[in-house]
């Protein structure tokens, strides 16, 4: 026999695909039960099967560690997490929602700032963002958009509703990693994902390609879009040449580009072609070293000068980054409310912002039940998790917060869903996120069809980063059955 | 097509071949062992020399024998020509153009990469060496049929032709150099090497896999004045020198600025058109001649570079 779900309990944690040992919720049925009558050898197989893909198909992601970069195949569990389709469809309003608010936010940031001057948003902390672009101010976007790609992490809490956990802004990196779990899938379980209404994923790269050519300044059909990356040394390399080649765009480094009278051009074997969209997987500030990091060989020298005279599209815009700030995240349902007047479909995880002092002295007086996350890290780094911290790193942050504290934020701990992983020869249930990804232009928006699932592999673990021992599953978003 | 990108083509597939050839002869090269009398002095280092051989070697290994020369030949880490190192550099090639190429080839570069790392330590007993040596081969063959079959004939195909037939007219020049260096100078201690022209110069093609192709084209038993004129100027076996000239310049001609690089291939192929075969057996001539033809390869490597790659770097220059 296969899995015994009667021995799966998930304890007082939600979990994504049993209500109960051995009651499957309704949109995970037929999974379950297949699983259930997979004789454990043949599951074994695929599981051995579902790692040969992985290697033999180069899915890797790239960590540094003691003075080096190692290439590790991608972790990946087989058990597919499932999500209903109605609540999809509820989901991605709000995720088009908040992405829709975001960039009327930065876009008013950058002109007007009406949002500062009616007293929504304090002004005090833009004037101390570490994102915040002076060289932006008065920049229009092609349509008014600034964040064009955003990866939004998702949350479920044991109340079983989705919260948003933190938005990325700048350069969000994964949905590769969606589209290549999907393919394992269907390598390994080609006749589970036959009997089912599972929404397809693998129309991302012509949804994102779509988006980059509405944004181009000469209105063609087919504009000159590139991916700009840093090289084959960043972690995401992976991903930048896995898109670029989806969308059959040129996958191009600082050194394939050059500006000559403030407009782009790459190098290549017939000479100069002009560019019109980089979709840039540099952080604003490797840019351009003529305006920002001096040092920077990532960059484009007068990368800036053509994007400031309109000649060239870059996605995202830079200064986007303003509203990916953990501080800010805490005033985006307000944000919702200034500009678009609508509740938000999506809640935020509640937050105490620690520039303010009451707020802050909660937050040192309770560091034992909460998580405390810097404004502008991503990964995972930075944090603090209270509860499983020691006395000594609580004192630590106690420091920390205290010497500046508009870059702290706290958040109670969530009790973050579970789904099941296989362990050896059977499951047990790890903590999961989900980062769907959101693609707007003036056009319209777009959302991926559930996103990327990252599983804390650790037992007992929330960390769900890659990077620091997090795997990562297929999500299928399934209609229920009735 | 990017200057960067048409160059990582280039490399990738002059790496593959290197690889393919070093794998050939070795595989050949151990038959011919076998064949050969206990005192002939044809050893172990003549692979070195035809591999190139810079003094690396005597750095690594005191002796030539059969053990250290195979392994600095197929495992060695040292050896920047190792059929280990070629396909890892191979594989850095085809990670950076991942977009260009078919995601298939990836895969296949990555797992012949994969393979020949984890059978590093097999690949030292005879056995092992063949087994060894038989996969690269045919990944290799797979890696040019999948290539030729599921990707669009455009420029960064013709840069990995360009790669690939120059690496192999190379290949293949130093293989005659070998070949006529081993039997014009049987210097050898009492043994007559006349007796084993015969099993030598059919050794000669098999390294090339030119054996049966060349009995189709020349019926004449196997000597040294067929074999060379036939890995010269024979049209279409795919290794030799006309075949592998013809094929570059084919590439070349749908590039665009090609006029250099053009001229360059031509002037390759009149020297080998023009070469009197008669004449080339007396003396040193043939080995003068394949120390022309590689300054030639050279020669079209450095326009090649120049015309498409380079563009890049002199820029570059020119803005700053």
């Amino acid at each position: 026999m296969g899995i015994d779900w009667k021995k799966y309990n998930s304890g007082p944690f939600y979990d994504e695909l049993m209500a109960a040992p051995g009651v499957a919720r309704p949109h995970a049925r037929e999974l379950v039960s297949y699983l259930q009558k997979l004789k454990s050898t043949s599951l074994s197989s695929r599981k051995h099967a579902a790692e040969a893909a992985i290697t033999t198909m180069g899915i890797t992601f790239t960590v540094y560690s003691d003075g080096e970069n190692i290439d590790r195949d991608w972790p990946f569990d087989l058990i597919p997490r499932v999500i209903a389709a109605k609540e999809w469809a509820h989901t991605e309003r709000g995720l088009i929602q908040r992405l829709q608010a975001l960039n009327l936010f930065i876009d008013d940031l950058y002109n007007e700032q009406k949002i500062l001057k009616d007293g929504i948003v304090p002004k005090e902390l833009i004037a101390k963002s570490k994102n915040f672009r002076k060289q932006c101010v008065g920049m229009k976007p092609v349509g008014g958009v600034w964040a064009h790609i955003c990866g939004s992490d998702l949350v479920r809490n044991d109340d079983g509703s989705l919260y948003v956990l933190e938005d990325n802004l700048r350069v969000p990196s994964g949905v590769s990693y969606m589209l290549e779990n999907r393919a394992v899938t269907k390598r390994v379980f080609p006749e589970l994902l036959k009997g089912q209404n599972i929404l397809p994923v693998g129309d991302y790269p012509t949804q994102l390609f779509d988006t980059l050519a509405a944004i181009s300044p000469r209105p063609l059909d087919y504009p000159e879009v590139v991916v700009l990356t840093p090289g084959i040394y960043n972690s995401a390399y992976f991903e930048h040449a896995y898109l670029a080649q989806r969308m059959g765009a040129e996958l191009v480094e600082g050194q394939d580009l050059v500006v000559q009278d403030d407009h782009v051009f790459m190098r290549t074997i017939n000479g100069l072609a002009k560019v019109d969209v980089i979709y840039r997987r540099i952080d604003d500030l490797f840019l351009d070293p003529e305006v920002f990091n001096k040092d920077s060989m990532l960059g484009v020298p007068g990368l800036m000068r053509a994007w400031q005279k309109g000649n060239v599209a870059l996605a995202n815009a830079p200064g986007a980054g303003v509203a990916d700030d953990k501080v800010i995240y805490t005033y985006v349902p307000a944000i919702i409310r200034y500009y678009l007047g609508e509740d938000p479909i999506i809640d935020n995880v509640p937050s105490y912002i620690c520039s303010d002092e009451k707020q802050m002295k909660h937050v040192l007086a309770n560091l034992d039940k909460l998580v405390v996350k810097p404004a502008n890290e991503s990964g995972g780094y930075g944090m603090l998790m209270g509860p499983q911290a020691s006395q000594k790193q609580r004192d630590e942050f106690k420091q920390l917060i205290k010497a500046d504290p508009r870059n702290y934020i706290a958040q109670p701990l969530l009790s973050l869903s579970t789904a099941p992983v296989m362990v050896d020869n059977h499951v047990e249930p790890r903590h999961v996120d989900l980062r769907p990804f959101i693609l707007q232009s003036g056009q319209g928006s777009y959302v991926t069809a559930g996103g990327l699932t990252r599983v804390a592999l650790v037992k007992g673990s929330y960390i769900v980063n890659s990077s620091q021992g997090g795997g990562s599953k297929d999500t299928w978003i399934v209609a229920e059955e009735d | 097509m990017l200057s960067r990108v048409a160059e990582r083509l280039y490399w990738m597939a002059r790496y593959m071949e290197r690889a393919e050839n070093t794998a050939r002869l070795v595989n050949v090269y151990s038959n011919l062992l076998l064949d050969l009398p206990a005192g002939a002095s044809v050893g172990w280092d003549t692979l070195i020399k035809i591999t190139g051989d810079d003094g690396l070697f005597s750095e690594v290994s005191e002796v030539a024998d059969e053990k250290s020369v195979t392994r600095y030949l197929l495992t060695h880490k040292l050896n920047p020509g190792s059929i280990l190192n070629s396909i890892s550099m191979a594989r850095e090639n085809a990670r950076t153009t991942r977009e260009i190429i078919p995601a298939e080839a990836w895969e296949l570069i990555n797992s012949l990469y994969l393979y020949v790392k984890e059978n590093t330590r097999k690949s030292s007993s005879r056995r092992g060496r063949l087994t060894f040596s038989r996969h690269v081969i045919s990944h290799a063959q797979q890696l040019t049929g999948m290539l030729s079959g599921c990707m669009s004939h455009n420029y960064g195909y013709d840069f990995m032709v360009m790669g690939r037939n120059l690496e192999r007219a190379d290949m293949t020049s130093r293989i005659i150099d070998v070949g006529a260096a081993t039997l014009l100078k049987p210097e050898t201690d009492g043994v007559d090497v006349v007796l084993y022209e015969n099993s030598l110069w059919m050794n000669v093609l098999r390294s090339l896999n030119a054996y049966q192709m060349y009995r189709q084209h020349v019926r004449d038993r196997v000597n040294g004045k067929d074999v060379v004129e036939f890995l010269l100027l024979d049209r279409e076996f795919p290794r030799t020198i006309l075949h592998c000239l013809s094929r570059i310049e084919d590439a070349v001609k749908s590039l665009p600025h090609n006029e250099d690089c053009l001229r360059s291939v031509a002037r390759a192929l009149r020297r080998v058109r023009e070469v009197k075969i008669d004449e080339l057996l007396l003396d040193d001539a043939l080995y003068e001649f394949v120390d022309q033809l590689q300054l030639e390869f050279s020669a079209i490597h450095h326009t090649i570079d120049e015309v498409w790659f380079s563009m890049m770097r002199e820029q570059t220059r020119a803005a700053s």
